[in-house]
């Protein structure tokens, strides 16, 4: 059964700005994907272990050590604005 | 907890979001510094930039800590958890997500038991979770106001502290619950020396649900976040003004949204934010780059035999010490400094009511008027000792012995030697006092007619008298005996 997908919404969560004439498309694939995830809801897993990462490891830990940095020079230089001191982006509105 | 009003009679329900930075010496998931007053964006590096291909490793001393404190307040360690991704988009948060937690936090289910007026209340808590701090941004242009900015500027030092959330159930009713709550939790991370908890650097910050419903109604109301709060005051202050406003909107017909509201510490009122569109949708998932964490019972017990004592505990140690409410109160969370040199005098024969007044009240007062710390000054455990004997003796009023403390503090010497030196030392001899008392006797000869006949208020007028020509260095307690001997 096909599953409905508010396109538009996804994007802008997304941030994707995508032309109204491609939503139906990508609404078909994301759709595809969504079935697959269906079929797999529908194996039986009683009395399967629930798994949270595939290899199965626990307790990958660093002792609390500092290691060097980066020199604030080069990284920021890297950005597409930046002061002396900081990386400088477009105003935002608080949405955290 | 009930506010009455024109309409009826209302139930605020509060819960409290709490934030606190851990001061561990690297960062969660990189070995960047922490420390927050450096230069900006010099403690950064691939991991908490988030550049391409970086993987985060945790950091497994936050992991202890933030198990500390669950287990400080009552938590369960749950014994599998993971990290998950919240996923928004912010120049704070260089990855387009989050590290956090969703279902699985570290800690769950405990409690802070809190005291408003003598009334004892306690505050559940639902769980304490694990995730990374953002970078700090500062809005440039115009004053540095949010609205008019023309560009943020970011300094990603702050981004990957560790950073540990508290929730607690909605089980407070007012302003004054959620800011004994606060305090109360302040207090208890200071005792586990896992992070300074300033309230002004924002190393320890909160967030406030706030919903009211009418007396008797089973379900919650719509609940508004209140945010930005920088002081216990003000968290009280945004509190009460939160239920007032909620009350009095519904009471004009209108309806409570589901909002985030800034406190404005100038006008003394909250405000509606702009929210974004589907800005509370994180969809969250499980943190692929990260294995799960399994913390058994063997993981957990060092760090719960290593737990202090806390100051509620302590508090109640210091009663039974015979110290009154208030003293227990303000001594049990003090400075370690303050609390050893308690201790020690004490053990030492040190009266605990005498040694906790004079660090509670005297001690205190003289730190704050010369704007310096307990460690910075002479002042041992010893010297307060010799303090007390030197009243019990009587050779140093209570007035004296507060002076003679400051000079020790000062660094003049040890109590005995100071007070000699300050010509402090009462004159406790009756020989020395009595022949002073007969002068005064013959100087006055009708008041002290007047006091053999009966007249009690009138020692106070003769011990006046003996201490003005004696320079207040007379036992007062000693001139009334002479007086009473003679009459
Ligand atoms: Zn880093």
């Amino acid at each position: 059964m096909p599953i409905e997908i508010d396109v538009a919404h996804v994007a802008r969560l997304a941030r994707l700005s995508l032309p109204e004439e491609d939503l139906a498309r990508y609404g078909e694939q994301l759709g595809l994907i969504l079935e697959h995830a269906a079929a797999i809801q529908g194996v039986e897993t009683e009395g399967v272990e629930p798994t949270a990462h595939p290899l199965g490891i626990v307790n990958r830990f660093r002792p609390d050590e500092v290691r060097p940095s980066l020199d604030r020079g080069v990284v920021l230089e890297q950005a597409p604005d930046s002061t002396e001191t900081h990386f400088r982006v477009p105003p935002a509105l608080d949405a955290s | 907890m009930i506010v009455e009003s024109a309409s009826g009679r209302w139930e605020p329900v509060i819960g409290i979001e709490v934030h606190v930075e851990l001061e561990t010496k690297s960062k969660m998931f990189c070995g960047c510094t922490v420390d927050t007053e450096a230069e900006p964006n010099t403690n950064v590096c691939p991991v908490c930039l988030a550049l391409p291909g970086a993987l985060p490793v945790i950091n497994e001393r936050a992991i202890e800590w933030i198990a500390r404190i669950g287990l400080a307040l009552g938590c369960t360690v749950t014994p599998d958890t993971v990290f998950s991704r919240k996923n928004y988009f912010y120049a704070d948060i260089p990855k387009g997500y989050q590290i956090s937690q969703f279902d699985l936090p570290v800690c769950a289910d405990g409690h802070l038991d809190i005291e408003v007026d003598g009334v004892a209340s306690r505050v559940g808590i639902e769980r304490a979770h694990m995730e990374e701090d953002t970078a700090k941004s500062q809005h440039a242009g115009d004053g540095g106001r949010i609205h008019t900015a023309t560009s943020t500027l970011v300094d990603f030092n702050r981004a990957g502290v560790p950073l540990v959330e508290i929730v607690s159930r909605p089980d407070m009713h007012t302003g004054a619950q959620a800011r004994a709550y606060a305090q109360a939790l302040r207090q208890v991370v200071l005792a586990l020396d896992v992070s300074d908890a300033k309230l002004e650097e924002g190393s320890m910050r909160f967030d406030a649900n706030v919903s009211v419903r009418p007396e008797g109604e089973p379900e919650l109301g719509t609940k508004v976040e209140v945010k930005n709060m920088n002081s216990f005051r003000s968290l009280e202050r945004a509190v009460d003004h939160e239920i007032s406003r909620q009350i009095a909107h519904i009471e004009s017909g209108g309806t409570v949204i589901q909002e985030t509201r800034h406190w404005d510490e100038a006008d003394g009122r909250t405000h509606g934010m702009r929210t974004k569109e589907g800005s509370s949708d994180y969809r969250y998932f499980t943190e692929p780059d990260l294995p799960p964490m399994h913390l058994d019972e063997d993981w957990v017990a060092p760090i719960r035999a290593a737990l202090p004592e806390l100051p509620e505990a302590r508090a109640a140690r210091y009663r039974q010490m015979g110290l009154e409410a208030g003293a227990a109160d303000v001594l049990a969370p003090a400075s370690p400094r303050a609390r050893e040199l308690f201790e020690s005098a004490v053990g030492a024969g040190g009266d605990p009511r005498q040694v906790a007044n004079w660090l509670v009240q005297d001690v205190t007062a003289w730190l704050r008027k010369a704007d310096t710390d307990l460690e910075a000054t002479p002042l041992s455990a010893g010297h307060l000792v010799e303090l007390g004997r030197l009243v019990d003796d009587g050779k140093l009023s209570s007035s004296a012995a507060v002076m003679v403390l400051g000079h020790v503090l000062a660094g003049d010497g040890a109590p005995a030697g100071v007070a000699e030196a300050n010509d402090l030392i009462q004159i406790s001899d009756a020989g020395a006092l009595e022949s002073a008392i007969d002068e005064i006797i013959a100087a006055n000869p009708e008041e002290w007619e007047r006091y053999v006949g009966g007249e009690q208020k009138l020692t106070g007028f003769f011990v006046g008298q003996v201490m003005r020509v004696t320079q207040g260095k007379a036992d007062p307690k000693l001139v009334s005996q002479i007086l009473r001997d003679k009459a």
